[in-house]
């Protein structure tokens, strides 16, 4: 994908302009549909096939405010043949999208690290996309625990 | 006067040999403040985030992220690239209400 | 290790003038287990690498602070008493500490330097710069144990403590000891209750998304248990943390830590 498509989609997914202020606490999330078509506008209707692609991502989530997350995709990133994107979806959040990260031939691996939130127990997916255009990917369904003691302010 | 708040942790080695793969790391304070959330008084908390990541090695971009409300506050990223020449490495995040910030580094590579 | 020996002589000095209900009841020490054994594999990753952890963007600003001069005195931390690591390791592992017969715990011992030596106003409780030179302070005596002082003049507040960790209290009528001594490491809603030793403060919070003081989270599990905080500073509140630190001892400091 080039860099600037890139960018205009993530922009238009991720909320750019403050879209997302405007929704309260009580609508509802995204589903496993939204998650799909934002899948579609990011990366075009081409197959994502499952492979290649490593999710690492706690099963069990103590915390959804901050879940550690790290992609690792099978790649011998050179410039004929590398890793240029990585995707992080979701299907329970308020928005379906989460990050999105360029690579390329210089990256010398295609292992990628972040930290995320999860509004509840969900499917997360990683997608990467190849320099040829192939889509690969990983899901992992992860539980997101609550805190019991619910806490008044510091 | 209250000293700025320190805005990042970068964590890049001095020195690398040349075509070694080296392993970034950065950690910004920022709230991410998700606009989901609502306060106390009943209010939607408006959204306040870093929306953009990119670095620059002696000028050329070797990676960028963009960042959705649901990036984890004080975001953190671990990205690596291949040292080729001694010089500088750029960071630089960009988000709402006009949120800029931006380190450099120094790399020196031998070899 | 005669010095060892002596602590320990009156540590038991100091235990027995404690009712011996409260000495058969302290957590046996090979039974005390850290909040970081039940965490993931991830999470303890986070809090290992000082280059992860977010605690190290408060740690940053500490060491600013450290070295800067403030107050009407014009002094910097590091002036009286040179580099963190010189003057400031196994300090926080001996807090809360009796100074002029008062007994304050890190926050306020920093703070009464600040007034007294530098001439300059306390910091604020739980505010940015006081989280950050306590969590610097803190980070020195990481890998250490938690050895709070065997002097008599400790009992009464240990004994004040101890009394506040085994009072029912609050609308749940619950008492600290029932979760933390009792049923450590059974489930309560979807979290491991874990013992509640503050081997790792302050401590970068998951669920606060930012660094916070010990007294921060024993007013949150206050505010949890529906009895009412005590406010920040308050000789139950820091008498409380004193029993904390004594019930803990020996436990290695992992602070900054990160817990969720």
């Amino acid at each position: 994908m080039r860099r600037r498509d890139f960018l205009i989609t993530s922009v238009r997914l991720a909320g750019g302009a403050g879209l997302g202020s405007v929704l309260g606490a009580g609508r509802a999330g995204a589903t496993a549909a939204m998650m799909q078509e934002a899948i579609r506008q990011t990366l075009g209707t081409g197959p994502v096939v499952p492979g290649r692609v490593k999710l690492g991502i706690p099963p069990l989530v103590e915390n959804g405010n901050t879940v550690p997350v790290t992609v690792t995709v099978d790649s011998p990133m050179t410039e004929t043949d590398h890793v240029s994107a990585i995707h992080v979806f979701n299907e329970k959040n308020p928005q379906p999208y989460v990050i999105g990260m360029s690579l390329g031939p210089r990256a010398g691996r295609a292992v990628v690290s972040t930290r995320i939130k999860l509004a509840d127990s969900q499917q997360v997916i990683a997608i990467a996309q190849m320099s040829d255009g192939s889509l690969w990917s990983d899901t992992v369904h992860v539980i997101v625990t609550i805190a019991a003691c619910v806490e008044g302010n510091p | 006067m209250a000293p700025p708040m320190a805005r990042t942790l970068i964590n890049v080695p001095k020195v690398a040999r040349r075509g070694a793969l080296i392993e970034i790391k950065t950690l910004i304070a920022h709230p991410m403040e998700s606009g989901y959330r609502v306060g106390t008084n009943g209010q939607v908390i408006p959204r306040d985030i870093i929306t953009d990541f990119v670095c620059l090695y002696e000028g050329e971009e070797i990676f960028r992220a963009r960042f959705s409300p649901a990036v984890a506050a004080n975001p953190f990223l671990a990205f690596s690239t291949i040292a080729t020449r001694s010089g500088t490495i750029a960071f630089r995040w960009t988000g709402d209400n006009g949120f800029a910030a931006s380190e450099t580094v120094t790399l020196t590579v031998e070899g | 290790m005669e010095r060892v020996a002596l602590c320990l002589a009156l540590n038991c000095a100091l235990m027995a003038a404690v009712p011996a209900a409260a000495a058969a009841a302290s957590m046996p020490a090979a039974e005390r287990r850290s909040g970081a054994d039940v965490m993931g594999p991830e999470l303890r990753a986070m809090q290992d690498d000082d280059a992860a952890n977010p605690a190290g963007l408060w740690l940053l600003d500490g060491q600013a602070l450290w070295d800067r001069k403030v107050g009407r005195a014009a002094k910097s931390c590091a002036e009286c008493h040179g580099t963190v690591e010189a003057s400031m390791t196994g300090v926080a592992g001996r807090y809360p500490a009796l100074v002029h017969g008062r007994l304050v715990d890190l926050e306020q011992r920093i703070n009464l330097c600040r007034t007294a030596r530098q001439q300059a106003p306390p910091l604020a409780w739980e505010g940015h710069d006081l989280l950050a030179l306590s969590a610097l302070l803190a980070r020195a005596s990481r890998g250490l144990p938690i050895s709070p002082s065997a002097s008599p003049a400790l009992r009464p507040f240990l004994v004040t403590g101890r009394r506040i960790f085994l009072r029912r209290q609050g609308q749940l009528n619950l008492s600290c000891a029932e979760c933390h001594d009792d049923n450590w490491g059974r489930h309560l809603g979807g979290a491991v209750i874990p013992q509640g030793h503050p081997t790792g403060y302050p401590l970068y919070r998951l669920e606060w998304q930012s660094l916070g003081s010990l007294q921060r989270r024993l007013r949150n599990c206050m505010a949890g248990m529906r009895a009412e905080p005590y406010p920040y500073g308050a000789k139950q509140a820091v008498s409380l943390e004193l029993y904390l630190m004594w019930r803990a001892r020996g436990m290695r400091i992992d602070a900054p830590a990160v817990r969720p």
